[in-house]
C-alpha cells in the first residue's frame, strides 16, 4: 500500500503518515491534545487545501510541534507518497 | 560583522524553533552534513516552512546548502533563497563554484522579484581553496569566509591537533584577505563541546591571527566565543579615554599627543574608534554611550 511518512517522535516534532483514501480522515495523537487538537487539525486541513488534496488519510503523532513543523512534515509525507506512486 | 555563527541542523525542529533565543550573532541552518541523504527532502521543506514563519529575527540567517558537486544544491536554493535569509554558506568552495552560485542566485532573485541581495560565505576547506583565498574574498557578494579545518586537514592528510599548528597558515591568510576586503573572517568550529578551556585557547589563537568570529556547533560555546571576540571592558575604557583625549587635542590643534606617557596618533585613534564601534554593535556600552 502507498504510504508517506515524515518526521520523528522527538520533542517539538511530529510524525505524519499519509495514505491514499476515498475520503478525508484525520487522526491526531498529541502530547498537547487537550489544548491544541483543533489547531493541529486546522493546520492539516489548511495544508491539504493549499495542496489541493481532498481525499487522504492523515495520521499525526505530535510531540509538541509548532504549526510550521506540522505543515512541513505533512508536505514531506505527501511528497514521499506521491514519489512512490511514480 | 559578527562574532559567532551557530550551526543548526536543518531537520531539527527543536533547534530551529529556538534559533532566535540562543544569542548567536548569526545562525547557519545546515542542509549539508547535519542532514542524512534520506532526510534532505524533509529538511528542505522544514527550513522553508521555518523561514516563512519568522519575522525580523534578532540574528542573521545563513543556509549551508549541499555542495555544487551533488544533486541537492539546486533544490536547496529553490527552497531557501528568500528575503528571510542573509546569505548562502557554500561548502568546499572554489572560485569557479562561487561564480556558478552567483549565476544561480541572480536567476532566482530575478524570477522571484526578491528585495534582498543574498550574500555568500564560502567555506575554505580544501588546499585549492586556501590558494584561492584572495580571489574568493574579492568576488561579488562575499560577506565573509569560513575556515573548515576538518575537511581541510583531511585534504592535506594532516591530523587535527589541540594546538592548531596545522591550520595557522590558512587562518592567517584568511585573516589578511578578509581584513583587506572588509568581510568577516570566521574561524572553524571547536569540535569538543565539553572542553571550554580548549575552546577559549582556540578562540584566542584565531583572534591573535586576526580572525573576528568563530563558528559554533553547540549553543553552550557562544558565551565563550562572544567573550573572546568582543572588546574587553578594559579595552573599551581605554578607547573611551583615547577618544576623549583626541577630541581635546583636536580642539587645541594638536595632531599628536600623549596619554599615560604613550604617544597617541592617527592609527591609535582609529583603533580606539573601531573598538567603540564593536562595543556599540554588540551592545557592550552603558545606555548613555550606546
Amino acid at each position: 500500500m502507498l504510504t508517506g511518512i515524515a518526521g520523528t517522535l522527538e520533542s517539538n516534532d511530529a510524525m505524519i503518515t499519509v495514505t491514499p483514501a476515498d475520503k478525508l480522515t484525520i487522526e491526531v495523537k498529541s502530547v498537547v491534545d487537550a489544548f491544541y487538537h483543533d489547531q493541529i487539525v486546522k493546520v492539516i486541513k489548511d495544508t491539504l487545501f493549499d495542496s489541493k488534496i481532498a481525499n487522504i488519510s492523515v495520521m499525526c503523532q505530535d510531540k509538541g510541534a509548532l504549526d510550521y513543523t506540522i505543515r512541513a512534515r505533512l508536505l514531506t509525507a505527501i511528497s514521499r507518497m506521491e514519489e512512490q506512486n511514480g | 560583522m559578527v562574532r559567532s555563527m551557530l550551526f543548526i541542523p536543518g531537520n531539527n525542529p527543536a533547534m530551529l524553533q529556538n534559533a532566535d533565543v540562543f544569542g548567536a550573532d548569526a545562525v547557519i541552518i545546515d542542509l549539508e552534513d547535519a542532514v542524512s541523504i534520506q532526510e534532505k527532502d524533509a529538511a528542505r521543506i522544514l527550513v522553508k516552512a521555518y523561514l516563512e514563519s519568522i519575522d525580523h529575527p534578532p540574528m542573521k540567517i545563513y543556509i549551508r546548502i549541499n555542495g555544487l558537486d551533488t544533486t541537492d544544491y539546486e533544490k536547496d536554493l529553490q527552497s531557501v533563497v528568500t528575503d528571510q535569509i542573509d546569505g548562502i554558506v557554500l561548502p568546499k568552495a572554489k572560485v569557479c563554484d562561487v561564480e556558478r552560485l552567483l549565476t544561480l542566485l541572480y536567476k532566482i532573485e530575478s524570477e522571484t522579484h526578491m528585495q534582498k541581495i543574498i550574500g555568500i560565505i564560502p567555506i575554505v576547506e580544501s588546499a585549492k581553496s586556501v590558494l584561492e583565498i584572495e580571489k574568493l574574498a574579492a568576488l561579488s557578494r562575499i560577506q565573509g569566509m569560513l575556515l573548515g579545518a576538518e575537511d581541510l586537514s583531511a585534504d592535506m592528510e594532516l591530523m587535527r591537533t589541540i594546538t592548531g599548528t596545522e591550520i595557522e597558515y590558512p587562518r592567517a591568510r584568511m585573516a589578511f584577505a578578509c581584513k583587506a576586503y572588509k568581510i568577516d573572517a570566521i574561524d572553524t568550529p571547536f569540535t569538543d563541546t565539553s572542553d571550554n578551556l580548549g575552546l577559549i585557547a582556540d578562540c584566542q589563537k584565531a583572534q591573535n591571527l586576526g580572525l573576528n568570529a568563530k563558528a559554533a556547533i553547540h549553543p553552550n560555546q557562544l558565551e565563550t566565543i562572544h567573550d573572546v571576540f568582543s572588546p574587553s571592558l578594559q579595552r573599551i575604557e581605554w578607547a573611551k579615554r583615547v577618544l576623549k583625549a583626541a577630541k581635546k587635542a583636536d580642539d587645541q590643534g594638536l595632531g599628536v599627543f600623549s596619554l599615560d606617557g604613550k604617544m597617541i596618533d592617527k592609527p591609535i585613534i582609529e583603533r580606539a574608534t573601531k573598538i567603540m564601534e564593536s562595543a556599540k554593535r554588540y551592545r557592550l556600552l552603558p545606555v548613555e554611550n550606546a
